[in-house]
């Protein structure tokens, strides 16, 4: 009765998926090939031209900062009724973003999926600078960015608190939590590497640096106990923080009673749209590195299809949002709600619409085929549009909610200014400058994690 | 040189090429009676802390202890801020609106669990330990890198700079160093 069975069964048992590490390696070889990236003397020409570029990226973005901290949020192209404009937006998708390294570095080590290994440290880090963006927005949007730790309980002359039942305070400690959990969990799993940097750096001051920063680790089989309980623990704990710090974030807007805001769908669909963008930008990344750094033995072709397999199923979560907040409007019955689709779809910002439509549920069909996830440009030129296609959708939340809610007499119009569109490509060049200078001085690739894969594949 | 008496070692280490290795020399060192024995490798070898005699540790009780000082106290704060400190009325709602304050709860549970799980993990090491005699041997080095190794510490009451090397090496290892202070 199994003679004949699924071709697509048959080839999957006859073709075997590639590696999640090529064979061949030995313990030495993998130390020496993932910290031979940082202990040399050579930079590649990428590595100079990307640090370069998003480092003048980053003087824009400090220029953005400066002006604004002299002028005030005027000078973005927010207003009354569009007061969350770029700020918001950019603020919701760097934090997106951040999520797929959390994912992969603790939902897939809990479910053993053993080829994180080769992208989650890479993938944690991605994170940590992802929030680092994010986390300016919300300061500089609050006007007077140098009183923020007002959000926070101290002990102030006034006896004032924070406001416990705003999402905006919830997402304060959210926010917090998650950056210092991620930093916590990204530096714990670089510590054993951080003495193999020690053991393996020849320069004397290389060698104190690494020496200090890994603080004597020296593998005892004691140490490695409660090293593995506290991973453990750590990404136990980093995994509900992974659903929860975007369903906060949603609260931002699903509190609201702003209609296109105010849905019950908004945390999960949040989260499936924060994984989706993630692992976009984690393939994004990915791709150019392991080319120019020669890692495609490690992070291969069944680590992009993986992801490309993620960035589909999450996109079609994404999708079923958007579905669903249609269909709610039309079951509501609430004239507002109804009117949310249509000006969405035929109104001023339909083209913005229109465009996330396409790079969000469109393209990312492509990946049901093989061979589209097979091929890296399709796999790169798709993440990127994926990438866009996210910031679109939050473009779209934020402003197309706000400039035409209940009363025509309140409606506007937003449109960004150059500041607006300085402080949006200055944090991606802070990003990037931040993620290269990690490239260039910490293993990009958990070496005692490939070590243990290395040694299970003998 | 012989009428000059040699400095006290550390202790007496071997070295070897595999996790096997390295988990039937500690298994065999422990039956022999040594106590204060030490393994090191370049990665967690499953099996290792077993065969040293190693169960228990308190890190998953720390956290736990973290995260419930954590939730507890996030939660206390939030109350006693709305409901005794600076309680607002705001048309008759109750003030101990507790729904509202589990986000920020959950959120510092979460904060309080984590630090303390990394901050015990290393304590309970006596991490950062800035100098530790093993690094004193030149081939330890590649602990961290591709060798394993086994370290008697001078300490055991069994201990014998000679017995002990000569016990060492009959355990079939790459080499044998003994590990000055």
């Amino acid at each position: 009765m199994t003679t004949n069975s699924n071709p697509r069964e048959t080839s999957g048992s006859l073709a075997p998926q590639p590696p999640v590490v090529e064979p061949g390696y030995t313990y030495a070889s993998v130390t020496e090939k993932i910290s031979g990236i940082v202990l040399t003397r050579r930079t590649p020409l990428f590595w100079m031209i990307v640090f370069t570029s998003a480092f003048l990226l980053f003087l824009l973005l400090s220029v953005a900062i400066s002006y604004l901290l002299y002028k005030g949020v005027g000078i973005w192209g927010i207003n009354i009724p569009v007061g969350w404009g770029f700020a918001i937006v950019n603020f919701v998708w760097w934090v997106g973003i951040g999520h797929a390294g959390t994912l992969i570095s603790a939902f897939l080590l809990l479910l053993r999926q053993e080829w994180r290994t080769s992208i989650n440290r890479f993938a944690e880090a991605m994170t940590l600078f992802a929030v680092a963006c994010a986390g300016l927005f919300p300061l500089l949007h609050l006007g007077r960015p140098w009183v923020f730790y007002w959000l926070f309980p101290y002990p102030d002359t006034m006896r004032l608190w924070p406001q416990w039942r705003s999402p905006l305070v919830w997402d304060v400690f959210a926010v917090s939590t998650y950056a210092t959990v991620s930093f916590l969990f990204w530096f714990v799993g670089l510590l054993p590497d951080l003495a193999s940097m020690r053991d393996r750096a020849r320069n004397r001051f290389v060698r104190t640096l690494y020496g200090f920063v890994a603080m004597g680790w020296r593998g005892s089989a004691k140490h490695w106990h409660r090293y593995k309980i506290a991973y453990l623990l750590l990404a136990g704990l980093a995994a509900p923080l992974v659903v929860s710090v975007h369903s906060v974030v949603s609260f931002d807007f699903a509190v609201a009673i702003v209609p296109g805001w105010h849905s019950t769908i908004f945390p999960p669909y949040f989260v499936a749209g924060a994984i989706f963008s993630g692992f976009a930008m984690v393939m994004s990344l990915a791709i150019p590195i392991r080319k120019v750094y020669g890692l495609e033995d490690f992070i291969t072709m069944r680590h992009l299809d993986n992801m490309a397999k993620i960035i589909l199923a999450t996109g079609l979560m994404v999708s079923y949002g958007y579905l669903m907040e249609t269909f709610m409007a039309w079951y509501s019955g609430n004239p507002f709600e109804a009117f949310v689709t249509t000006n969405r779809t035929t109104g001023p910002y339909a083209v913005v619409f229109w465009m996330l439509i396409f790079c969000n549920v469109l393209t990312p069909q492509l990946f049901w085929f093989k061979r589209m996830r097979m091929s890296i440009p399709v796999l790169f030129i798709v993440s990127i549009i994926v990438n866009i296609g996210m910031w679109l959708e939050r473009f779209m939340i934020v402003v197309v909610s706000l400039h035409r809610d209940f009363m025509p007499s309140a409606w506007g119009m937003y449109y960004p200014t150059f500041w607006d569109l300085a402080t949006l490509f200055g944090s991606v060049g802070l990003f990037l400058m931040l993620m290269f200078l990690f490239i260039r001085v910490l293993p990009m690739i958990s070496i005692f994690e490939m070590r243990e894969l290395v040694g299970e594949k003998k | 040189m012989k009428s000059k008496p040699r400095p006290p070692i550390y202790g007496v280490m071997a070295e070897f090429d595999t996790p096997e290795a390295l988990i039937a020399a500690a298994g065999k060192t422990i039956a022999q009676g040594y106590r204060k024995v030490e393994a090191n490798s370049p990665f967690p070898v499953e099996g290792l802390d077993e065969a040293l005699g190693f169960h228990h540790s308190r890190v998953p009780l720390l956290t736990l202890i973290g995260g419930v000082i954590g939730g507890v106290g996030g939660f206390f704060m939030q109350w006693y801020s709305a409901v005794k400190h600076y309680p607002i009325n705001a048309g008759g709602r109750p003030l101990n609106s507790w729904p509202a304050f589990i986000p920020v709860t959950f959120e510092l549970t979460i904060l309080c669990a984590a630090i303390t799980a990394v901050l015990g993990m290393l304590a309970l090491n006596g991490l950062p330990m800035p100098y530790h005699p093993l690094f004193n041997v030149e081939r330890f080095e590649r602990a961290s890198r591709d060798r394993f190794f086994l370290c008697i510490e001078a300490t055991d009451p069994q201990f014998d700079r000679e017995n002990t090397k000569r016990f060492l090496e009959s355990l079939n290892p790459n080499g044998v160093h003994e590990v000055e202070h």
